[in-house]
């Protein structure tokens, strides 16, 4: 490492970067983080708070850690145990019932409930529900004290985070990344990891690595304070979110809208009449609390890979560079996802679980127009 | 092209918000003065006009200080609503005539959000703006907008607000002149610029005792006219408290922050330091904004007469800028440093969340969460280290501003009690987002909705092969693990 800089630089921090810098920090490792904002400000700390993703590598990890990031990381993080999925339609409860089995069959336990029994578990729920499953591990917790709990924990070992600091390039030498080039000067470093959301790409890019990936917006709602259920994490009805400890009543869910974005991120997060069905579902899902207001609404900008997920690699060309995104499906994931990558830097490979189906290599006979196949891609302006 | 791939997104918005159920030519927000005036002009020129006001709004949400601060000082009267509206009918006569010229009228009617096509949105099938009332609500569309949405009220903290009795120019106004359903009689002014004086002859007008004006610079700040020439004007004071009972507030404390104090017996508290442009519409909309002291604080940028930079939107009255003379973001600052002087940190900035001037900045959490001791290492200085301050960042922190209210209460004051802290101001504006009034669940809900978007619904992206375990990839399981949580299974 040479002049200003830090053994290992990461480039974004989103709640992916800042727990992987967390981590490093955690190691004895000088960690510089670079955010183009405020930490956490895009989607880590705009979505629901769920940490139940078996689909996951980094699933065992995930439940191993939640319950100890409180002592862990010194803040608070506002984590609650267990879940309550509850289904209003026949094709919920079966895809409910379907993500039950899968948690069974990574041995954690996943009831399926009665209609009586989802009451009993969250009084708010539709009498008329159809039943659903109980998720005694997972949970929740609140992404915005999260992702700053990460970040004061960083400092809090020595670690830097500069805000308003946007990455505008890399030097390479000798098949390594030497420094990374911001508008406030330039970084040296040792190893360096991007972690920028959608904006990895680009900076990938620059690096010559083809990292694919696509952007959207994603909204959700908050009604004012609801009278507390003993299991905070009660979504269902096509919806995901929590009732937060003050009560309030957050959840999303439905379409998404392709977006373009641009290096320097998201210009603005506007919601859409979208909040009108939000608010439907979540009126039918929790009638007892249909004359809640509704407070506020929010948007987050949310990248995905081609198959919806992950990449996260440890690169030979340069060999010192590490890059992760999770497709969507960051912030829970994030204790995991943080001591994944820091083994990567660190080690060249991760010490807990194997990632190699997650490598960019998968990509490799991705034709060009994937996006126009998918019918990822951007709505056309038009003059309406 | 694999045959999974047909080039739709089935789970993206694409073609799934609604047209709204009704698209008129013009479309105005606010039936004050401005907006009545503007909604004849455009029927004088043949236009067909809708004109939308949420007064009288239901006595709920007076309550919870929307959209003005009452303070809790409104007789009963507020909750007989045909009363209400032949008040405002009264107040405002020019209203007739836009109805003798064709306006369509819709009191009692909130406008919840607008919604274009811009940075980061181009799935709206066409401009509209969305309305309510206490049953349901709906959308509308608009060939041109204008928004005549007034000015809110700007409260500021002192040791007991937080009671019935405070209250602000703007909602003092609308109960005393307006809705004639004021429910105090002996009124203290704080504030002697244009706002404060004006609150204090009108008062007078109205035949309420003015027991005093306060002010909290060493002169008053405008012309005192004779009508309040026998009034007390206290300058270079503030207000150290008020107490009361039950019913709110019975006397306060004044003085000079260092003391001594006086105590004054009264009912209500004017608060009439400034008043914020209504500009919640057109940020969550995503319309430009500029921060004009001169007009009153954050405003809009004009492009051109009364022309925002969103297309076929206008703004016209308050809403648009304040013509004031003062500078009104020092007014503002120069009462703020006053009142930190007075109280301790355990006063109450937001009042929905209960988050008190020292939590606030110590950005410490809500009660009900552990206090680490960690925590204390942390204030609002450690954050300036990382960056300017950001009010988003601390009400995610501190929940100040995230209560029902929707921080009509505190927006402004913690904006300007972080920049007296921190010095340095100005603090850029905490966003506005739809819906700009508190709406239920059951009333904002689209209970029509289209089968396009019901059957296109996923709970996240809706892509089969996200949710696979990934024991499973690659291997013969793979394909039965592909699913999506979509309505529609097929």
């Amino acid at each position: 490492m040479t002049g200003k800089g830090a053994s290992v630089v990461i480039v974004g921090g989103g709640v992916t970067g800042l727990s992987s810098a967390w981590w490093l920090a955690r190691a004895g490792c000088d960690v510089l983080v670079l955010d183009k904002g405020i930490v956490g400000w895009e989607a880590s700390g705009r979505n629901g708070g769920g940490a139940s993703h078996y689909h996951s590598p980094l699933y065992a990890e995930e439940q191993r850690l939640w319950p100890l990031m409180d002592d862990l990381l010194g803040y608070p993080t506002e984590y609650r145990r267990e879940r309550v999925i509850v289904a209003m339609s026949p094709a919920q409860l079966a895809s409910y019932h379907k993500m039950a089995a899968n948690f069974n069959a990574l041995g954690y336990a996943a009831d399926h409930i009665d209609s009586r029994q989802a009451l009993e578990l969250a009084p708010l729920v539709s009498p008329q529900n159809l039943g659903g499953i109980h998720v005694k591990f997972g949970g929740h917790a609140n992404p915005q004290r999260t992702v700053q709990a990460y970040a004061w924990a960083i400092q809090d070992l020595g670690g830097k985070i500069i805000q308003n600091c946007a990455v505008t390039g890399f030097q390479t030498q000798g098949g390594k990344v030497v420094s990374v080039d911001t508008a406030q000067g330039t970084f040296g470093c040792d190893a360096v990891v991007v972690a920028a959301g959608p904006q990895s790409a680009m900076l990938l890019e620059k690096l010559g690595i083809s990292l694919p990936l696509a952007a959207a917006r994603a909204e959700m709602i908050v009604t004012e304070p609801a009278p507390l259920m003993a299991i905070g994490g009660v979504d269902g009805n096509g919806l995901y979110g929590r009732q937060t400890l003050r009560g309030n009543l957050a959840y999303g869910g439905g379409p998404h809208e392709w977006l373009e974005v641009s290096a320097t991120g998201p210009a603005a997060r506007p919601t859409t009449p979208l909040m009108r069905n939000l608010a439907k579902r979540v009126a039918e899902l929790l009638p007892s609390a249909a004359h809640l207001r509704v407070i506020r609404s929010w948007a987050g900008i949310v990248e995905n890979t081609p198959d919806g997920r992950p990449v996260i690699e440890r690169f030979t060309s340069p060999s010192n560079l590490t890059a992760a995104t999770m497709s969507g499906v960051g912030f829970g994931l994030s204790p995991a996802s943080g001591h994944a990558i820091a083994d990567l830097v660190l080690q060249g490979q991760c010490s807990f679980t194997d990632l190699t189906k997650l490598g960019l290599a998968r990509f490799a006979d991705l034709p060009s127009d994937w996006r126009e196949q998918r019918g990822w891609v951007a709505i056309s302006p038009k003059g309406s | 092209m694999p045959p999974n791939f047909d080039g739709i997104d089935r789970a993206a918005i694409n073609g799934k918000l609604p047209r709204p159920e009704r698209t008129v030519q013009v479309l105005i927000i606010g039936a004050g003065s401005a907006g009545t005036a503007a909604a004849i002009r455009e029927a004088k020129l043949g236009a067909e006009v809708l004109l939308v006001d949420e007064n009288p709004v239901s006595a709920s949400l007076m309550g919870l200080d929307t959209p003005l601060y009452f303070g809790g000082r409104m007789t009963t009267a507020v909750q007989r609503q045909e009363r209400m509206i032949e008040q405002i009918f009264a107040s405002n006569p020019a209203l007739e005539e836009a109805l003798e010229l064709g306006v369509d009228v819709a009191l009692a009617t909130y406008a919840w959000g607008a919604f274009v096509n811009g940075s980061g949105l181009a799935a709206m099938p066409q401009p509209v703006v969305g309305l309510a009332n206490e049953e349901r609500a709906w959308l509308v569309g608009f060939d041109k907008l204008i928004l005549a949405t007034g000015a809110r009220d700007i409260p500021m903290a002192f040791p007991g607000w937080d009671q019935p009795g405070v209250m602000g120019a703007g909602g003092f106004a609308a109960l005393v002149d307006r809705y004639n359903a004021f429910a105090g009689q002996r009124v203290v002014v704080l504030g002697s610029g244009e706002l404060g004086l004006k609150t204090a002859s009108l008062a007078r007008a109205k035949g309420l005792e003015v027991v005093a004006i306060v002010e909290a610079l060493p002169q008053a700040q405008a012309m005192v006219g004779s009508d309040l020439a026998d009034i007390p004007l206290l300058t270079g004071q503030v207000i150290h408290s008020a107490q009361g009972g039950l019913n709110g507030v019975e006397r306060i404390s004044v003085g000079p922050v260092g003391g001594p104090i006086t105590d004054l017996a009264c009912d209500t508290v004017v608060i009439s330091i400034g008043m914020a442009p209504a500009i919640e519409l057109l940020n969550a909309a995503g319309g430009g904004l500029t921060l004009d002291s001169q007009r009153g604080g954050h405003v809009p940028i004009l492009i051109g007469e009364g022309a925002t930079t969103l297309p076929n939107v206008f703004v016209t009255g308050d809403c648009g800028g304040l013509g004031t003379a003062q500078d009104s973001q020092s007014y503002q600052m120069a009462w703020m440093r006053a009142l930190l002087g007075i109280g301790d940190g355990q006063v109450i900035v937001c009042q929905c969340e209960e988050v008190t001037r020292s939590d606030l900045l110590g950005v410490q959490p809500p009660n009900y969460l552990q206090r680490p001791e960690k925590l204390a290492g942390r204030d609002v200085h450690t954050l300036l280290a990382d960056g300017p301050i950001n009010q988003d960042q601390i009400k995610r922190l501190t929940r100040a501003c995230m209560g029902a209210c929707q921080a009509r209460r505190c927006r402004e004051q913690v904006a300007l009690t972080l920049a007296c802290a921190t010095q340095s101001a100005p603090i850029p504006l905490a966003g506005f987002r739809a819906p700009v009034r508190p709406l239920p669940l059951k009333v904002l809900a689209d209970w029509d909705e289209a089968a396009a978007m019901t059957t296109g619904w996923d709970v996240w992206f809706g892509i089969p092969s996200q949710w696979v375990p990934y024991v499973d990839i690659g291997t013969e399981r793979e394909a039965a693990q592909m699913v999506t949580f979509s309505e529609d299974p097929a």
